[in-house]
């Protein structure tokens, strides 16, 4: 009875967007508010029916409703409630299901608050997300159904993937998908403006606090994954520039392009043509990543060839979404107005250059990424593109962008002073310069790489810190007026100035972690020491234990350093016995921000246990740095609400009058 | 500035950075890509001793031998030719003899493949395509690995490895 009411109401949902795609933009076109206000509804509407959905397949998990295929491949009744919860979303129907959930979510989001927006641009814009979920919806209820039933309802479910049982399934695919689904709002609001024709800086006020938001979730969701697979994994690594992980990565870079490139058209009203394109790429390279992990084209080419619906269909909405909306660009991009001038050097050059070094290192992921894919299709040879090609490409890249950082929020709008801006770094080009000098003195003669990238990184920190300090007049004036004056700065400069510093520490991590990183296997009996990196792990003994649908082995560690005991480390396996896997729970110790890791291999015939210790200097700040851009976001985007809340008082009579 | 010179120098720097990014791609591209072999393709190809590939194929069943100092060997085989694996390290969990892998190595002068990076799929039922080919032309193909195959698993773990 549920599933099938969860069916309906997702067929009802696509019935609303049906709705929603035509109606308002209809009424757009013959400027009929009673027609265009129909989108608010629908929006409302379709949010609590794809909610009830949701709710309904949630529902049949948490009784382990086995009558339902989807239940029955992914649960069991003996599994935990939270996973029972979480692997809704473990699964590629149910991950389906989230996507459109919170692609309804935000169009919900936008019908609430978009009272103070163009009536025509709302309807428009919601219009664009109805299509985006009306194709969706066709491709759950035709090739991705939930809630099918089994003719014979067996007694027992085959379980979740042991892998996926973990807490970070509970936030990692839901903060990835706010991040990926939330760029669709920039897109549509691209296309909005694209129809209409017009678009100004209003608009980039509009649609910045969006990307914003998904850009914080984007962020955090592919932080989160990051440190999911460094503990789950059970071999310390924490990207992998595996296709999944780049499906991730090219929307985040092309969102960070375009949350910079929409600084400059709300602020200056120019590079729109720029920021529309860039908008709509983002969206595409968000459609992108959920083809290339859903279609299973990844997973298993043969898949996709075996079963070719799922990906067919996929890469048909790919192909009318981006081919689409691209050829509208192209068609009426140049009846969009040319906005200010500036000159190379200025914050806006400054941004354009921003944008153009994050466009280029995304297209070369882009490469790495679907150059295997392409190769094989033409000539069915197979290769792998790894590490080392994004080494060699990706972070060349990186390295002018940090460089030109912290320049960017020192020079003015319009026309800037390079040589201003310099003087004024000087206390960070020392800092970097010094802290080379220390480095290279100390790693003594070692490679050069990793001294050079602290200081790169340390000159973006101080350089991030500057900023602030400049306009809080720190030093030239008494403290306290300082203080004042920085307390009264606009929250955006501080959400910069986070973000900015955020970026630093991230590649302070990512360079320790890689550097120095001590790495120690070894097969241990009870009793044995190992010493690492300065400290000594006793392994005291191996036991048993039984957990809810797991068996599980720990093995009880000492950890003592300089002879003093400092606590205790139990990595371990366990085994699943209804998918007849294991999975190995690495033991993590943070010291400060570094980190002592143990992850288990296998049992000899002698008793002995193979073990794999490492030590990892810094490697928490891998981590806290997207913690800090995030906070930097939230900032920025609580300081938007203050000034774009302004319109508030005026809702009423405003929501009410057509467009102009 | 006029708005033209304007745009001649954004277009100027944006090809400069253009060409510069193609120029590390296509270096890349030479020197850091490893193709994808299964142990028949080996027979028939000659790889020399010391080229980097990846090996795919099924851990023939009985072949797994654990030496001391946590040495490794097994077979992978893909049905009608099998080679020998060396690799010294913890192997991933999901690695059980009759499923799949795809190892990372060279060959040695013995024709030993000297592997320095195992990889097994995290979902018990992966097949790399191409033992999946090579199975199938030979008859050996099971029904549960195609239906299997048609769930792809969830988007976030994407591999599970061990390197030395």
């Amino acid at each position: 009875m549920i599933a099938e009411a969860g069916h309906y109401a997702l067929v009802l949902a696509l019935a609303l967007a049906l709705i929603q795609s035509t109606v308002p933009m209809i009424g757009a076109r013959l400027r009929d508010p009673a027609l265009m206000n129909v989108a608010r509804s629908t929006a409302l509407a379709q949010l609590l029916f794809v909610g009830l959905s949701f709710g309904a397949l949630i529902a049949l998990n948490v009784m382990s409703d086995f009558s339902v295929a989807n239940v029955y491949e992914n649960s069991h009744s003996m599994k935990p409630l939270i996973y029972k919860i979480t692997g809704v979303w473990g699964n590629h129907e149910g991950s389906m299901l989230l996507w459109v959930s919170i692609l309804a979510l935000f169009g919900g989001l936008v019908a609430v608050f978009g009272n103070n927006l163009p009536l025509s641009l709302r309807a428009n814009a919601l219009g664009v997300q109805g299509w985006i979920s009306t194709a969706f919806y066709l491709f759950i209820l035709l090739t991705s159904n939930p809630f099918l039933r089994l003719a014979n309802p067996p007694l027992e479910g085959r379980d979740l993937n042991p892998v996926l049982q973990d807490p970070g399934l509970a936030v990692h695919p839901p903060m990835l998908y706010l991040g990926y689904v939330g760029f669709s709002i920039s897109f549509s609001f691209a296309i909005a403006a694209l129809i209409e024709g017009r678009i100004d800086a209003a608009w980039a006020r509009w649609v910045r606090p969006w990307t914003l938001m998904a850009w914080m979730f984007l962020t955090l969701g592919i932080a989160m994954g990051s440190y999911w697979a460094y503990y789950e994994l059970g071999w310390g690594g924490w990207w992998f520039w595996d296709p999944v992980e780049n499906a991730s990565l090219m929307p985040w870079l092309a969102g960070t392009a375009l949350l910079h490139s929409a600084v400059v058209m709300e602020k200056r009203n120019a590079l729109k043509v720029w920021t529309v394109l860039l908008a709509i790429l983002t969206f595409s390279l968000s459609l992108l990543g959920t083809f290339l992990v859903r279609s299973g084209v990844l997973t298993s080419v043969h898949a996709f060839a075996t079963d070719p619906t799922r990906g067919v269909f996929i890469l048909l909405i790919l192909c009318v979404f981006i081919g689409g909306s691209l050829s509208l660009y192209a068609w009426r991009a140049s009846s969009l107005k040319q906005g200010g001038l500036f000159a190379p050097i200025s914050r806006e050059g400054a941004l354009v250059l921003n944008n153009l070094l994050l466009t280029t290192a995304c297209a070369t992921v882009f490469i790495g990424t679907l150059y295997p894919l392409g190769l094989e299709v033409l000539t069915g040879e197979r290769i792998s593109v790894g590490a080392p090609f994004f080494n060699l490409t990706f972070a060349p890249l990186f390295v002018p962008l940090l460089l030109a950082l912290p320049f960017g929020p020192l020079l003015a709008w319009k026309r800037g002073d390079i040589a201003g801006a310099a003087q004024r770094l000087y206390a960070a080009g020392i800092v970097a310069l010094v802290s080379i000098a220390v480095l290279w003195a100390w790693v003594r003669g070692g490679s050069a790489f990793a001294p050079l990238a602290i200081g790169l990184a340390l000159f973006v920190i101080v350089g991030a810190l500057t900023d602030i300090a400049e306009r809080s007049m720190l030093f030239r004036m008494p403290l306290s007026i300082s203080l004042r004056r920085a307390r009264g700065l606009p929250r955006a400069s501080w959400g910069t100035m986070f973000a900015h510093v955020g970026v630093g520490v991230a590649l302070i991590g990512i360079v320790c972690e890689t550097t120095w990183n001590t790495e120690l296997i070894s097969t241990l009996k009870p009793g044995d020491v190992a010493k690492v990196a300065g400290y000594e792990l006793k392994l005291d003994d191996i036991s048993q234990r039984q957990g809810p649908n797991f068996g599980e082995m720990l093995a009880h560690f000492t950890v003592s350093e300089g002879g003093k005991v400092i606590g205790t480390m139990t990595p371990s396996k366990r085994s699943f016995t209804t998918r007849a896997m294991s999975t190995t729970e690495a033991a993590l110790m943070s010291r400060g921000v570094s980190q002592l890791y143990i992850s288990l291999g296998d049992t000899a015939a002698s008793g002995a246990i193979a073990v794999r210790i490492y030590h990892k200097p810094m490697v928490l700040l891998i981590w806290f740095g997207p913690l800090l851009m995030a906070f930097g976001g939230l900032l920025s985007l609580s300081d938007r609400r203050l000034r774009v809340g302004a319109p508030k008082p005026a809702k009423a009579s405003r929501s009410l009058q057509p467009a102009e | 500035m006029t708005r033209k010179q304007r745009r001649l120098t954004m277009i100027g720097g944006a090809l400069v950075v253009l060409a510069i990014a193609i120029a590390l791609v296509l270096n890349a591209l030479r020197d850091s890509i490893v193709f994808f072999s299964t142990p028949q393709m080996v027979a028939e190809k000659h790889i020399p001793a010391g080229k980097r590939f990846r090996l795919g194929g099924l851990v023939e069943p009985g072949s797994l031998k654990r030496g001391d100092h946590m040495m490794v060997t097994f077979k992978i085989a893909d049905g009608s030719n099998a080679l020998s694996v060396a690799y010294k390290g913890i192997l991933p969990d999901l690695f059980r003899e009759g499923q799949g892998v795809v190892a990372e190595g060279s060959l040695d002068g013995a024709g030993v493949f000297k592997a320095d990076t195992v990889l097994a799929k995290h979902d018990e039922t992966y097949m790399p395509k191409d033992v999946a080919d090579a199975l199938k032309k030979q008859g050996h193909w099971k029904d549960d690995y195609e239906k299997a195959g048609k769930k792809p698993d969830t988007a976030t773990k994407p591999m599970q490895g061990a390197s030395r």
